[in-house]
C-alpha cells in the first residue's frame, strides 16, 4: 500500500506496543518460575510446571510451577514468621515500603502492562491506562494509611497471616488492591495468583526482592484451583481474601465455616446499566463501551443489563449497533483497537455456550461486521434484544463481552427490574436530572452507583457488593477495616459451658396464668404450631411457658420485618426518637426486668441491676448513634464527588447468646434497628422470658410493626431456618462451633453476612466490645455513588 | 467564478423544530471522558501518519484575519495555500506528482478579492468572514449586505457568526430566522455558521445552536471565530459532530463541520480526523465535509512530514512562510 493509497484510504494501519523489554524479563528468568516464599524463589523440579499462554497468539510465554499443599504450608509459615516484626515495624515504616512499591510501578509501569496485555489479552490501552496507573494509586493511598494507622486505626488489630487468591481478569490490579490494605494494616500475605494469569505476580515479587521488603511478608504461591484450596484449608491462616466467582465463593465460604477465619468475598455480578429518556443518549451508548466492552467483558462489575426506557428504546438500539460498528477487535498490544483476547478458550466456551442458550430460550442475537482477528481467542461484541426477564443472558453473569436489552417504563420499574437479580455489585444511572438520580442510587441494591458514568475506580473508594456479589469491600476505609479486627476479638475468651436449669416442679405460682406468644409485625402472635415449652427459674422452678416456634413462625417474622421496609427509608431522628422512647419505658419496669434476670439467671441482684442498667446505656448509645454514623464525602481524582453512604443491610436475623439474656438482646439489636434495618431476634431458649416481657415495652414505645420481630422456642433450629431464609440479609448468631458451623453454611446460599461467635465468649458487659462502631459497621453495608459533576464549559476555571 | 456549488455540499435545512432543540442533551463529564480516552484508543504510526497529516493539510483553512492585513500579505498566503508542501518533501516521500493544495483561503471581505485573483485557475476556494466578524453585532441590513458583497466578489464560502445573544436567550426561532437569512443571502456560497463556542457558556448551547444553525440550511458548522477566549476543543468538536450525526439521522442530509481557533500541531490535527472517522465515518474526511481553521498548523504538519521524510527533526524557518 502506497502512501497515496493510505492517503486515499484513511485507514488505520498497525499499531504495535514494543513487547521487547518484557520478553527480554521473562527471558532473564529462563521462561520459568518457581514460588516466591521468605524472600527467596523457590526451586521447582520438571513435573509440577505448567505452561502460561498469551491468548492473543497462543504463543506459549513461560513455564510455572503448580503449588503443592507443601509449598502452601512453606509460604504460610513464611509469612508467620515475618508477622511479628512487620506489625512492630510500625506505621511509618510499613508506608516507607508501601510508598517504595508505588513508585516502583510507576517507574516500571511499560513493562507491567505489556506483560500484563499479552498474558491476559487485554488490550495495552487498558493495561497501560487503567490497570497499572490504579495498581500504583492503591499503593500510595496505601501507603497514607499506613502511616496514619497507628494514630487513626488505634483500638484494630491486624488479622496476622492473610491468605488472598486473586482473579484472572484484573491481575496486577486485584493484586494491588489485596496487598495493599493487607500490608498497610500490618498483616503478612500469602498470594495465589490465578492460573492463566500470574506473570504480573511474579514480577512483583522480582521487585519487592529488589526494594528489600522483609522476607516473608509477601509470599506468591502460583497454581491453579487446588493451589487456592490448599490456601483456603490451611489451619494457619487468620483471614482469607476472595475475588472470583459467586459459585467458586461458595466453596471457599463453606469450607471455613466454624473457624475463626475471617473472610472477604468480591464475586459475581450481573449489573444493570440504567438509561433514562432525559439522559445524554450519545454518551449512554459511549458509557456502555467502557461498561461492557471493557477488558471484553470479563469485569464483574460489568454493565451486562441495558435497562433502558421504553420510549427511547428504539433509538437507544440504533445507536448502539452503530457504535458497535466502530469497535476494532485486534491483538492486546495494537495501540488502535476497542478490544482484545478472552484470557482462554474455556472461556470462549462459555461465553458461546450461554449465548446460544438465551437464543434458543427466545432471544435475538445481534454481532456487528467487524473484522475479527484470525488467531488467538476471541469473541464478537454481542447484543442480546427480545429476551425479557426470564432469560438466561438476563440472569447470569456470562463475563464476556454480551449485552442484553430490556424496557422499563417508569423509574420505579426501572430500579424494580435493576434489583431482580441475585447480585448486586454495581449500577449505572444515566439521567440528566439530578433529582432522579440521587432518588435512584439509595433504591439500588449494589455496593457502588455510578451516575453517567460506568466502571470509576479509586483508592479511597470502596468497591464491593451486596447480595450474591459479596461482602467486604475494597478501597477506602473500610476496604482497609476488612484488613483490621477490634483488639477485643483477638482476646476472646472460649464460651464457658452455660448452666442449664434442672426443673424440679412443673407447678406455676398461683398468680395468674401468663402466656407468653410471639412477637410478630407488632402484635403477639400465637405459635403456629400451637405449643409452648416450660421455662425454669435458675433454682428449677417453672418461671412460665414461651411459645415454641417453628419454622411457619419464623417465615412469619420474616414476611412481617419484609413489610416494615419503609424503617430504612424513615429519618434517623424518627429511629433514635423510638429507641430513646424505647429506653424510657423499658426504665419503668426496671424492678420487673431486675427480678426476672435474677429469676432466670440466679445472678446477684447487684450483678442483674448492672445488666439492667447497661441495656438502658445501649439503648441510648444507639440512639445517640442513629443520627451520627454518617457516611463520607471522597474526593476521587476526578472532578467529582463518592458519596460512601451507610445502609441498612435489610432483614438481620439475631440469634442471642445464652447468656446476659437482657445486655446481649439490647446490644445487638438496638444498634441494628438504630441503623435502619430490620429484625427477627431468637432470644436463649431457656431465658427466653426476658425477651417476651419486652413485647410490651417494645408495644408503648411506637416501634412500627414488624421492625423488631421475636420468636420463642429451640433457638438453633430457629437459627437454621433464618440463616436459609433467602429474604434475609444478615444472620448474627452466638453459639458453639458446630453450630455457628450450620449456620454459616447455610448463610452461604445467598450470601448473607454473618457475625457468628465461632465458640467464643462475647461478654456483652465490656464496653468496647458491647457497642460502638465495630457492630455499627455489620449492622450496615457501604454504598459508594459515584456523581461527576461540570456544566461550565471550560472546566468552571476562573469564575 | 461563482461556480455553483455541487448539491451533495448543499444542505438544504429543515423547518424550524423547538421540540428537536430541547431534545439535546449533554453531559459534559461523559463528553470529556469520551474525548480523553478516545487517544488511547487509536492512533495512526508511521507511513499512515503521513497519510493522515497530508490529509490534513488538505482540510486546512488558511486564515489571516488581522488588522493589518494587505494585498500582498494575502498574495503570499495564497501561494503557500497553493504549494502548501516543500516539493523536495514531496519527492523524497514519492508524493511528487500528487496534487495538494489547502482546503480555503479564509480572509476578511476586503481581502476577497486579493485572494481571488491570486488563487485563479486553482481549485482553492476564497473563504470571507462576514456579517460584522467576530461579534457579529452590526445592524442585520449591513451583515446581510456583507455576505452579498463577498459572494459578489468572489468568495465561494461564507463564515458567518450567530448571535450570541439568541443563544444565550433561548430564542430558537430567531436564531433560526437569522441564519436562514445569512444562507440566503449567501446564494450560491457555502455557508458556515459559525456558533462561537467560547461564549455559550455550556456544552448544551453549543449542541442547540449547532441543531438550529442546520435546521436552518448551514452547510457548516465551526466552533469559533479564533478571537474568544476559548475555541476548539475536542469536547466541543464531539458534541457538535454528534449534532451533525443526529442531524443527518433526521434528515438525510450531511453537514460539513470546522474546528477554529487552538489547533496548532500535527499531533491536535491527527486527534481530531481520528474523532471525525470514528464519531462522522470516512465521509467526513475530506476537505469538503471538514476544514481546520488554523494558521499556524500548516507549519507544524510540514515539519512532522519533514520528519517521516528525512528522519531529521525539522526547523519551522526551513519550510516556505504562509
Amino acid at each position: 500500500m502506497s502512501l497515496k493509497d493510505k492517503f486515499e484510504s484513511m485507514e488505520y494501519g498497525p499499531a504495535p506496543e514494543d513487547s521487547a523489554q518484557a520478553i527480554a524479563w521473562l527471558d532473564a528468568h529462563g521462561r520459568k518460575f518457581g514460588h516466591f516464599i521468605g524472600g527467596e524463589w523457590h526451586a521447582v523440579g520438571k513435573s509440577s510446571l505448567f505452561a502460561t499462554y498469551s491468548p492473543s497468539d497462543e504463543q506459549e510465554l513461560a513455564r510455572i510451577a503448580q503449588g503443592s499443599a507443601k509449598d502452601v504450608d512453606a509460604a504460610v509459615k513464611a509469612a508467620r514468621k515475618a508477622q511479628p516484626a512487620w506489625q512492630k515495624l510500625g506505621g511509618h515504616g510499613r508506608a516507607r515500603y508501601l510508598y517504595a512499591i508505588a513508585r516502583q510501578i510507576q517507574k516500571h509501569s511499560r513493562v507491567v502492562a505489556v506483560l500484563e496485555s499479552l498474558d491476559n489479552g487485554k488490550s495495552i490501552r487498558e493495561t497501560r491506562d487503567l490497570d497499572t496507573q490504579l495498581a500504583a494509586r492503591h499503593f500510595y493511598h496505601h501507603a497514607g494509611w499506613a502511616q496514619l494507622a497507628d494514630s487513626e486505626l488505634a483500638g484494630y488489630v491486624p488479622h496476622g497471616v492473610v491468605g488472598q487468591i486473586i482473579p484472572w481478569n484484573f491481575p496486577f490490579l486485584m493484586l494491588s488492591w489485596k496487598i495493599a490494605p493487607a500490608l498497610a494494616a500490618g498483616n503478612t500475605v500469602v498470594l495465589k495468583p490465578a492460573e492463566f494469569t500470574s506473570l504480573s505476580a511474579l514480577w512483583f515479587a522480582d521487585m519487592l526482592e529488589q526494594i528489600g521488603l522483609p522476607p516473608g511478608v509477601v509470599n506468591i504461591v502460583t497454581g491453579d484451583g487446588r493451589t487456592g484450596a490448599a490456601l483456603v484449608e490451611h489451619r494457619d491462616v487468620d483471614k482469607l481474601a476472595f475475588t472470583g466467582s459467586t459459585e467458586v465463593g461458595k466453596i471457599i465460604r463453606r469450607s471455613v465455616a466454624g473457624s475463626s477465619k475471617a473472610l472477604t468475598l468480591e464475586l459475581g455480578g450481573k449489573s444493570p446499566y440504567i438509561v433514562f429518556e432525559d439522559a445524554d443518549l450519545d454518551s449512554a451508548v459511549e458509557g456502555l463501551v467502557d461498561a461492557i466492552w471493557f477488558n471484553q467483558g470479563q469485569v464483574c462489575c460489568a454493565g451486562s443489563r441495558l435497562l433502558v426506557q421504553e420510549s427511547i428504546e428504539q433509538a437507544m438500539i440504533e445507536k448502539i449497533k452503530a457504535r458497535m460498528s466502530k469497535l476494532r477487535i485486534g491483538p492486546s498490544l495494537d495501540k488502535c483497537i476497542d478490544m482484545s483476547a478472552l484470557v482462554d478458550a474455556s472461556q470462549r466456551d462459555t461465553i458461546e455456550r450461554l449465548v446460544a442458550q438465551g437464543k434458543a430460550e427466545g432471544a435475538t442475537i445481534w454481532q456487528p461486521e467487524i473484522a475479527m482477528p484470525e488467531k488467538g481467542i476471541f469473541y464478537p461484541p454481542t447484543l442480546i434484544t427480545d429476551a425479557g426477564s426470564a432469560n438466561v443472558c438476563m440472569r447470569e453473569e456470562i463475563f464476556g463481552p454480551v449485552l442484553t436489552v430490556i424496557s422499563f417504563r417508569t423509574q420505579a420499574e426501572g430500579a424494580q427490574l435493576a434489583n431482580n437479580t441475585r447480585y448486586g455489585l454495581a449500577a449505572s444511572v444515566w439521567t440528566e436530572n439530578i433529582n432522579r438520580a440521587l432518588e435512584i442510587a439509595p433504591k439500588l441494591k449494589a455496593g457502588v452507583v455510578w451516575i453517567n458514568g460506568t466502571n470509576f475506580f479509586d483508592a479511597a473508594v470502596g468497591f464491593g457488593g451486596y447480595r450474591e456479589s459479596g461482602f467486604g469491600r475494597e478501597g477506602g476505609i473500610e476496604g482497609l477495616q476488612a484488613y483490621l479486627k477490634p483488639a477485643f476479638e483477638a482476646k476472646l475468651p472460649p464460651q464457658k459451658p452455660v448452666p442449664l436449669p434442672k426443673p424440679k416442679h412443673d407447678v406455676l405460682s398461683d398468680a395468674i396464668d401468663r402466656t407468653a406468644k410471639m412477637y410478630v409485625g407488632g402484635k403477639q402472635a400465637r405459635a403456629d404450631g400451637g405449643s409452648s415449652y416450660p421455662v425454669y427459674s435458675a433454682k428449677g422452678g417453672l418461671a412460665g411457658h414461651a411459645a415454641l416456634g417453628n419454622r411457619k413462625d419464623i417465615r412469619n417474622a420474616v414476611e412481617a420485618a419484609d413489610a416494615a421496609s419503609g424503617w430504612g427509608a424513615s429519618t434517623a431522628h424518627l429511629r433514635a426518637q423510638i429507641i430513646y422512647y424505647l429506653a424510657e419505658n423499658l426504665e419503668e419496669r426496671r424492678g420487673e426486668f431486675v427480678a426476672r434476670l435474677v429469676e432466670l439467671t440466679g445472678a446477684a441482684k447487684a450483678t442483674t441491676a448492672k445488666e439492667f442498667d447497661l441495656s438502658i446505656s445501649r439503648l441510648f448509645s444507639a440512639a445517640a448513634w442513629a443520627d451520627k454514623y454518617d457516611g463520607r464525602v471522597h474526593q476521587p481524582p476526578m472532578r467529582g464527588v463518592a458519596l460512601a453512604m451507610n445502609e441498612p443491610v435489610g432483614i438481620l436475623g439475631i440469634s442471642c447468646p445464652d447468656w446476659q439474656p437482657l445486655l446481649s438482646l439490647v446490644s445487638l439489636v438496638a444498634p441494628a434497628i438504630a441503623m435502619g434495618n430490620r429484625v427477627v431476634a431468637l432470644p436463649s431458649e431457656h431465658l427466653s422470658l426476658v425477651a417476651t416481657d419486652l413485647y410490651q415495652v417494645i408495644e408503648t414505645s411506637d416501634v412500627p410493626a414488624g421492625v423488631i420481630n421475636i420468636v420463642t422456642g429451640k433457638r438453633q433450629e430457629l437459627a437454621e431456618v433464618l440463616a436459609a431464609h433467602d429474604n434475609v440479609d444478615g444472620i448474627w448468631h452466638f453459639g458453639d462451633a458446630d453450630s455457628c458451623r450450620a449456620i454459616e453454611t447455610l448463610a452461604t446460599d445467598n450470601m448473607k453476612r454473618s457475625w457468628l461467635s465461632n465458640g467464643r465468649h462475647y461478654d456483652f458487659a465490656d464496653p468496647a466490645l458491647g457497642e460502638g462502631e465495630h457492630v455499627l459497621r455489620r449492622a450496615t453495608e457501604v454504598k459508594n455513588i459515584w456523581i461527576p459533576y461540570g456544566d461550565q464549559l471550560g472546566g468552571g476555571k476562573g469564575y | 467564478m461563482n461556480d455553483v456549488t455541487p448539491h451533495r455540499l448543499r444542505n438544504s435545512g429543515i423547518q424550524f423544530d423547538p421540540a428537536l432543540v430541547d431534545a439535546q442533551r449533554i453531559n459534559m463529564s461523559a463528553v470529556e471522558r469520551r474525548a480523553t480516552s478516545l487517544g488511547g484508543r487509536r492512533t495512526v504510526k508511521k507511513e499512515w501518519q503521513v497519510a493522515w497529516m497530508l490529509r490534513a493539510i488538505s482540510m486546512i483553512d488558511l486564515t489571516t484575519l488581522q488588522g493589518d492585513d494587505t494585498p500582498g500579505r494575502v498574495r503570499r498566503l495564497c501561494a503557500k495555500a497553493l504549494n502548501p508542501l516543500d516539493p523536495a518533501i514531496k519527492a523524497a516521500l514519492g508524493i511528487a506528482d500528487m496534487p495538494l493544495t489547502v482546503g480555503a483561503v479564509c480572509v476578511y471581505h476586503s481581502m476577497v478579492e486579493a485572494a481571488v485573483e491570486a488563487l485563479r485557475g486553482s481549485q482553492v476556494p476564497v473563504a470571507a468572514v462576514s456579517t460584522g466578524f467576530p461579534a457579529g453585532l452590526a445592524p442585520m441590513e449591513t451583515r446581510l449586505q456583507e455576505i452579498r458583497a463577498s459572494v459578489a466578489a468572489g468568495a465561494r464560502e461564507i463564515d458567518i457568526v450567530v448571535t450570541r445573544n439568541l443563544v444565550l436567550n433561548q430564542r430558537w426561532g430567531e436564531l433560526y430566522e437569522e441564519v436562514q437569512a445569512f444562507c440566503e443571502a449567501a446564494g450560491s456560497a457555502r455557508l458556515k455558521a459559525i456558533i462561537a463556542v467560547g461564549e455559550l457558556g455550556s456544552l448544551t448551547n453549543v449542541a442547540r445552536a449547532s441543531m438550529v444553525a442546520m435546521m436552518a440550511g448551514a452547510d457548516f458548522i465551526k466552533t469559533s471565530t479564533g478571537m474568544e477566549s476559548s475555541n476548539a476543543t475536542l469536547p466541543v468538536s464531539l458534541v457538535m459532530m454528534r449534532q451533525i450525526r443526529e442531524f443527518q439521522r433526521l434528515t438525510g442530509q450531511k453537514v460539513a463541520f470546522k474546528p477554529a481557533g487552538g489547533i496548532r500541531t500535527a499531533k491536535d490535527a491527527v486527534a481530531y480526523l481520528i474523532m471525525v472517522k470514528e464519531e462522522l465515518g470516512d465521509e467526513w474526511l475530506n476537505s469538503d465535509m471538514f476544514r481546520f481553521g488554523a494558521s499556524g498548523l500548516l507549519n507544524d504538519l510540514e515539519r512532522q512530514i519533514e520528519f517521516h521524510a528525512t528522519g531529521r527533526y525539522s526547523a519551522s524557518y526551513r519550510h516556505a512562510m504562509a
